[in-house]
């Protein structure tokens, strides 16, 4: 009997034991009509062939593992980044389960958002009823300061107009006349994620600020963008920016709702930016992206508002975060104070101590956009050399933008850049053009397990580890937190290829 | 064994009346008929079902594309299930649901890939139909071994008026190979249920009912039957829970021709008609093929429960009802084997799980099914709901409960934090959603969708599991650290 009670197997062993190994093969011959095991083989060795690489490259419709999500889940981030904010997706019910599932899997928090539940008969009719009542329920039970309306695609498709709907609500009575129900239209056949993260937090900037006359101060507002690490790397930028003495609004600010303490209370709204403070931010001086493609349309607005603007790309490492401090002291006047250059000379001091390690050592890299560009910079900065730069959300403007960064440095000659390409695109890459490591999302240990490539988890999402979203990524500090673990991943490797006594350990140094 | 107790009726009947305080009028009317206090004797739990929810509420529910893509065809581990419309359906049910199975991801099975037409603007405006000829081809140019395609579909697919089912003929044609397309999209229906209930019929009218092209040999030619062929149907093989099941079977000496859903294979789906008997684990989501497989071929079907020794028992010897002495023999046998080790289990965890108060809220199936593995622990349950379930779950959950439970259908975020804040039960078993709100609170959590990415918990072997999970989640250190030691009592 495999099973006792004083050692308990789970799934992890317990199918490895003898009975079930041999009834799985069983069940295997006798009922699940196999193709044989070589024909299995042989097609399992073909997927790694330029031959497959290329009918695979050649498709024209069919996506395969993609590493992007839909509009609406970067509508429901982005809401839950402004206080007191229920997210209201109008449209069918099972979309918003997933959005909060999701958020939840990968942040390992509470994601409170609300469905307007619309079913076949409001797809003939349209959704105006379930917004109604939607808002009113919504309301009633969960108190918020202000509801965030975005759409499901069944809702674009019939083709509901929010603005109409929101006005008809307020005239039934679901809200109070005042009370803010900013919108946004998310349609999920356009774009990705970061396009409805830019929608809805472009919704909610046009319905604080349309009415209101500018009057231009001091202040900058830094928009953080959609990031699976927000809630260190939101920390980060505030206490950077404290020590700069810059006075600031982050528009957009989950770092608190995705990081809520464990005391015997649920706080379904916690932290964000405030209501005032999201109107006062129409009267910045600047408004600063850390994630331009998260922001595009949001800083167009910014700047029909005759706000300054400027953008980085998910600043890591040295170079980025320089960037990034100029950019805070030139649209503010503010010096850079020495404590920051010390953290700087840190992580310089970092990078000396550690770099032969990953001197040379081969990358591919896929997530957003943003994140791909900035995670190849900061790669190319220690020696190492990206290879594979993909983004499956990546348009044509910002391979370009890539290459131009790829070919700014020594390291970066042998990348090659795939907008629009998935991850069995990858599979394909990681087969015929292997690299050392590779660098994305919790997605990426299927390729680890199919090209024996290690993964490393840096973007969005991480579901299979815990808690490194709450350590940043951006910033100097955050520039050591990346390079600690990519050096962790490498010197891992190394001492599992030189660990086996007598044979390779000639290598396994105590100090390396 | 049988647990003796009862619920504070009085107490959970005024709980009801306070959450009900915080709806507007008209929500308040239709959330009552969900709530309720079970009495003993009860035909059924007196709760409505399977309709609507109501907008803006937070309901945990999920729709129709979920219950087929994401619970009945997913599993089928060598057919690739194409989720056909925008990208994100697919991403967010992408391998979340921990339906194990054996294979070569990639190669001869697909379930954990997320394979999906990514619908853009133009595909909207002109239709899906051409972009899923092409996908169909694309995907046998790459995926050679796979058995079969099924087109599950988002809501786009049913507004834009495509028409799968004749792509999916002609493709079939082509590749000689069964294309099934599935008509999930999630506005239709209310939860869940339907999405099982149009997959079940998918399996009916695609896969039963298809043509066989001359060229195509018969699934079902060679294969020998025997008086013990049973069908597993209805268990997705989370955490491998169905193959703690199948050994428990096999042991008795039946032979399990099938497992419906969890790592399955298309030839299993064919051969199914084949068996003397269905053994039903998921009732709500695949009762509608079970009883045609009834009508059809004449299958009986039976509802087991493998969750818990005592149940495990009852369900073994009913089982044996089906069949001969030889059967009846070795169920005995069976259960005296395992007997001192699911008690060694009890002797060890019983002592520190007795009197704890559970509340379940789960799908279709468990907060019933689940009852008396947590009373063979000593455990209490003091309220139940279910997602998505029918009146006739509703009226299986009466036998299971005690007196005095709290029961509620389609619970809302609001209702279960309040449910939660006043009961304070010991543990509470539910989703991904609800276990954060809940933990913050200082409640002890198990998800049982997903068993916590433990398992199995099916039958002796993952019994044992499943009480040292409960264990674990309720004696953990963490629930003594909430409170800071300077913060007064």
């Amino acid at each position: 009997m495999p099973q006792s009670a004083e050692a308990i197997k789970d799934h992890v062993s317990l199918f490895r034991e003898p009975e079930y190994k041999e009834m799985l093969r069983e069940k295997r011959i006798n009922f699940e009509c196999p193709h044989p095991e070589e024909t299995v083989r042989e097609i399992s060795a073909w997927t790694k062939t330029e031959d497959y690489r290329e009918k695979n490259f050649s498709r024209k419709s069919l996506v395969i593992n993609p590493a992007k999500s839909c509009q609406p889940l970067g509508a429901v981030f982005c809401g839950a980044g402004f206080d007191g904010a229920l997210s209201f997706v109008h449209g069918s019910q099972g979309c918003v389960a997933y959005y909060r599932s999701h958020l939840s899997r990968h942040f390992k928090e509470p994601t409170s958002a609300v469905s307007s539940s619309m079913t076949e008969d409001a797809a003939v009719f349209g959704g105006l009823n379930n917004m109604i009542d939607g808002l009113a329920n919504a309301y009633a039970l969960y108190e918020p300061k202000m509801i965030a309306v975005s759409t499901t695609c069944m809702a674009e498709v019939i083709g509901d107009d929010l603005h109409a709907f929101i006005a008809n609500a307020k005239d039934k009575g679901s809200v109070p006349k005042e009370f803010d129900v900013p919108f946004a239209h998310t349609p999920a056949f356009q774009g990705s994620h970061i396009n409805g993260y830019d929608n809805m937090l472009l919704g909610i900037l046009t319905h604080f600020w349309q009415n209101m006359e500018r009057n231009p101060g001091g202040s900058i507002n830094i928009i953080p963008g959609f990031d699976g690490f927000c809630v260190g790397n939101i920390r980060e930028l505030k206490r950077v920016l404290d020590l700069m003495e810059v006075e600031y609004t982050i528009v957009c600010d989950p770092s608190d709702v995705f990081d809520t303490p464990s005391d015997g209370t649920f706080r379904m709204y916690d932290g964000g930016t405030t209501i005032y403070d999201s109107k006062a931010a129409l009267n910045a001086k600047a408004t600063l992206s850390m994630q331009e493609y998260c922001t595009k349309k949001t800083l167009a607005f910014a700047k029909e508002k005759h706000q300054e603007t400027a953008s980085l790309h998910y600043p890591i490492g040295v170079e980025a975060t320089d960037e990034f401090l100029m950019t805070v002291s030139e649209l503010t006047g503010k010096s850079i104070p020495d404590a920051l250059v010390r953290e700087r000379g840190r992580l310089v001091d970092a990078l000396a101590d550690s770099m032969s390690i990953a001197h040379g050592k081969t990358f591919a890299v896929f997530g957003d956009p943003d994140f791909v560009y900035g995670m190849c910079r900061f790669l190319m900065e220690m020696g190492a050399e990206p290879r594979h730069a993909l983004a499956t959300n990546g348009t044509k403007p910002w391979a370009k933008k890539m290459k131009a960064l790829l070919e700014s440095s020594p390291y970066g000659q042998d990348c090659e850049v795939w907008p629009g390409c998935d991850l069995w695109h990858l599979r394909s890459l990681l087969n015929t053009a292997p690299v050392d490591f590779q660098i994305g999302s919790s997605y990426g240990k299927y390729l680890e397990r199919d090209t024996g490539t290690p993964l490393i988890r840096l973007a969005f999402p991480i579901f299979d580890r815990h808690h490194h979203h709450r350590f940043p990524t951006w910033g100097y500090q955050g520039g050591l937190q990346v390079l600690v673990r990519i050096l962790d991943k490498i010197l891992d490797r190394l001492d599992d290829d030189t660990n086996e006594a007598g044979v390779t350990d000639i290598s396994f140094d105590l100090t390396r | 064994m049988s647990l003796e107790y009862t619920n504070d009726r009085s107490f959970h009947e005024q709980i009801i009346e306070e959450v009900l305080a915080a709806y507007p009028e008209k929500a308040r009317k239709r959330r009552s008929k969900h709530l309720n206090v079970v009495s003993e004797g009860d035909s059924d739990c007196g709760v409505k079902s399977n309709i609507k929810s109501m907008p803006g509420v937070m309901t945990v529910r999920g729709c129709a594309y979920a219950g087929s893509k994401g619970v009945v065809w997913g599993p089928v581990k060598d057919v690739v299930h194409i989720s056909h419309g925008p990208v994100g359906c697919g991403q967010y049910s992408w391998a979340q649901r921990r339906n194990y199975y054996v294979g070569e991801t990639g190669i001869d099975t697909f379930g954990t890939m997320q394979v999906t037409s990514d619908f853009q603007e133009r595909d909207i405006v002109f239709g899906g139909d051409k972009k899923l000829r092409q996908l169909i081809d694309e995907i046998e140019m790459l995926f050679p071994l796979a058995k079969g395609i099924s087109v599950q579909s988002e809501c786009p697919v049913g507004l834009i008026g495509d028409d799968i089912e004749a792509v999916a003929k002609e493709k079939a044609k082509d590749l000689g190979k069964p294309v099934i397309p599935v008509r999930c999209e999630g506005f239709r229906g209310v939860s869940q249920s339907l999405g099982h209930h149009i997959a079940n019929d998918t399996i009916r009218d695609w896969v039963f009912g298809r043509e066989k092209p001359s060229d195509l040999e018969d699934p079902t030619a060679g294969f020998e039957p025997s008086p013990y062929d049973v069908v597993v149907v209805g268990d997705y093989n989370i955490g491998g829970d169905c193959w703690a099941s199948r050994k428990l079977l096999e042991e008795i000496g039946l032979r399990v021709i099938a497992q419906w859903t969890g790592d399955t294979s298309l030839a299993e789906l064919e051969r199914a008609p084949k068996a003397k008997l269905n053994l039903i684990h998921c009732y709500r989501s695949m009762n509608y093929i079970s009883r045609h497989m009834e009508e059809k071929y004449g299958t009986p079907w039976f509802e087991f429960n493998f969750f818990g020794p005592s149940r495990i028992e009852k369900s073994l010897r009913a089982i044996a009802e089906y069949f001969d002495d030889t059967i009846k023999e070795n169920v005995e046998k069976v259960i005296a084997k395992y007997r001192p080790m699911a008690d060694a289990v009890i002797d060890k965890y019983r002592p520190r799980l007795e009197g704890k108060k559970v509340m379940l809220y789960v799908g279709g199936l468990r907060p019933r099914h689940m009852v008396n593995a947590y009373e063979d622990l000593g455990m209490e349950i003091v309220g139940a709901g279910y997602e998505f379930a029918h009146k006739d779950d509703y009226q299986r959950t009466t036998s299971y409960v005690k007196d005095g439970t709290l029961i509620f259908d389609d619970i809302t975020g609001y209702e279960m934090e309040k449910f939660i804040e006043r009961i304070r039960p010991d543990l509470v078993g539910s989703g991904i959603k609800e276990k954060y709100p809940i933990q913050k609170m200082g409640v002890p959590f198990r998800q049982v969708h997903s068993w916590d990415y433990s398992g199995p918990y099916h039958a002796y072997d993952g019994f044992a599991v499943f009480a040292r999970d409960m264990d674990m989640a309720i004696n953990n250190p963490v629930w003594g650290k909430f409170k800071a030691p300077w913060a007064e009592a």
